[in-house]
């Protein structure tokens, strides 16, 4: 979807504001909302690109105005209700009401540390061959979908080299609606910077992607 | 999918339940513990990984390890993920590692325009501006004036090349190694690699800075 989160070349938010010495949290809730957003997606109910879509659909004016950690919670308060996991109603007064959907897994302290260190993999088996080749030239495909991708609105309609065929890799546009992983061939796709800004774009810059294979057409 | 849709317009009308972030928080924490969901516990593992255990040292280790020994580095560049194991750091957020390399000609910089991915595993947790529009939004346009505001001043030859994350491959840039560096061990090597030069948004530091 064409979401706040789409950044890249949107102009206006100013100066980076690198932070001296930028502490690891900037607040005890912050602390909080990492772990309950850990913890909730380890029940098993939603993959992380259904998580990410929850988070684009955040209203735009909200989405840009939120600390990261923000983002984070209103994302997990409309996978909790979205699961049946606790009414609006719960999670906004914080009182328990209903018994609510009961999750395959519960992180418990004792399994903290093999979760985080196994991570979760999403490469996969692709069954057919790479249809493009490192050097070959693609265009990515100009589309507006309402529903989750991965392909950003400045690298649509561009034309590309292939930089690296990177592995197969589950499809985040289908995972994300629950219509399975799909794994998908994903390619780093290089671009140069006149290609995608035009007129006045920095002679020295190349910018990449990693571009599942349906994002591409050949050239 | 269509079932998805009615959270978006829902969204606006409960603003005001995010004002004050730390009630909200804990109000959920309550409500998720009082079912039975979450272990705070767990919690406080998961926050106490990041702090102490998982952070940008691990990183450096790899680079300072990339800088002394040629093998290593040749691994890096063929299987990061595998080589970054080998250091014993692996796990969320760096399950899939590629390791690009700055030299003389071309600097390397990493962005996540769509959210924040950052490589969690050599990292730790991205820093605020890495995950804030004004990073996300220039750093594949005007990098090198974001390189600016962060005190770097490239060459104008040397080419810039922007990594936007947009699927599941995680980046780690391996700064040039110093000069006069020639003398110093890898622990040594590893005091001058920042956070921001493995980000591409820094250098990593001369010796005698570091002293």
């Amino acid at each position: 979807m064409n979401g706040p989160h789409d950044l890249g070349g949107q102009m206006g938010f100013g100066a980076v504001a690198p932070e001296k010495d930028e502490p690891i949290f900037h607040a005890e809730w912050e602390k909080r909302a990492l772990g309950i957003t850990l913890s909730c997606g380890a029940f098993g109910a939603w993959n992380i690109d259904e998580s990410r879509h929850a988070r684009e659909n955040i209203q735009p004016a909200n989405y840009l105005a939120a600390s990261y950690y923000e983002i984070w919670i209103r994302g997990i308060d409309m996978l909790l209700e979205r699961h049946g996991f606790a009414t609006r109603n719960e999670l906004f007064s914080g009182h328990h009401q209903h018994q609510g959907a009961a999750p395959k897994r519960i992180l418990t302290v004792d399994r903290v540390a093999e979760v985080l260190a196994k991570g979760g993999p999403c490469d996969r088996v692709v069954e057919t061959d790479p249809r493009f080749a490192v050097g070959q030239r693609v265009r990515t495909r100009n589309f507006n979908p309402s529903t989750h991708t991965r392909l950003p609105r400045y690298a649509r309609g561009k034309i590309g080299v292939i930089d690296a065929v990177q592995g197969g890799f589950v499809f985040a546009d289908d995972n994300a609606h629950g219509r399975g992983e799909n794994p998908q061939w994903v390619y780093t796709v290089v671009f140069d910077g006149v290609e995608i800004w035009g007129e006045g774009a920095d002679p020295t810059l190349s910018i990449s992607i990693d571009a599942w294979e349906s994002y591409l057409e050949p050239v | 999918m269509s079932g998805h849709h009615h959270h978006h317009d829902d969204e606006h009308h409960h603003d005001n339940h995010y004002s004050d972030m730390q009630a909200r928080v804990r109000a959920l924490e309550t409500l998720l513990t009082e079912k039975g969901l979450i272990d705070p516990k767990a919690i406080d593992a998961i926050v106490d990984t990041y702090e102490t255990k998982v952070g940008p040292r691990n990183g450096a280790k790899v680079v300072a390890k990339a800088w002394t020994d040629q093998e290593f580095a040749q691994w890096l560049e063929t299987d990061a993920t595998a080589a970054i194991a080998s250091l014993g750091f692996t796990g969320r957020q760096g399950e899939h590692m590629r390791a690009v390399f700055n030299t003389e000609d071309i600097h390397n910089m990493v962005v996540c325009t769509l959210c924040s991915c950052y490589p969690w595993s050599v990292l730790g947790l991205p820093p605020v501006w890495y995950k804030a529009p004004a990073y996300r939004s220039r750093a594949v346009m005007d990098p090198r004036g974001v390189l600016a505001e962060f005190g770097v001043t490239l060459p104008e030859q040397t080419k810039v090349r922007v990594w936007d994350s947009t699927a599941e491959l995680r980046y780690l840039v391996i700064p040039m190694r110093p000069v006069n560096t020639q003398d110093l061990n890898e622990a040594q090597l590893a005091d001058l690699v920042t956070r921001d030069s493995m980000i591409g948004t820094g250098l990593a530091r001369l010796p005698q800075v570091a002293a």
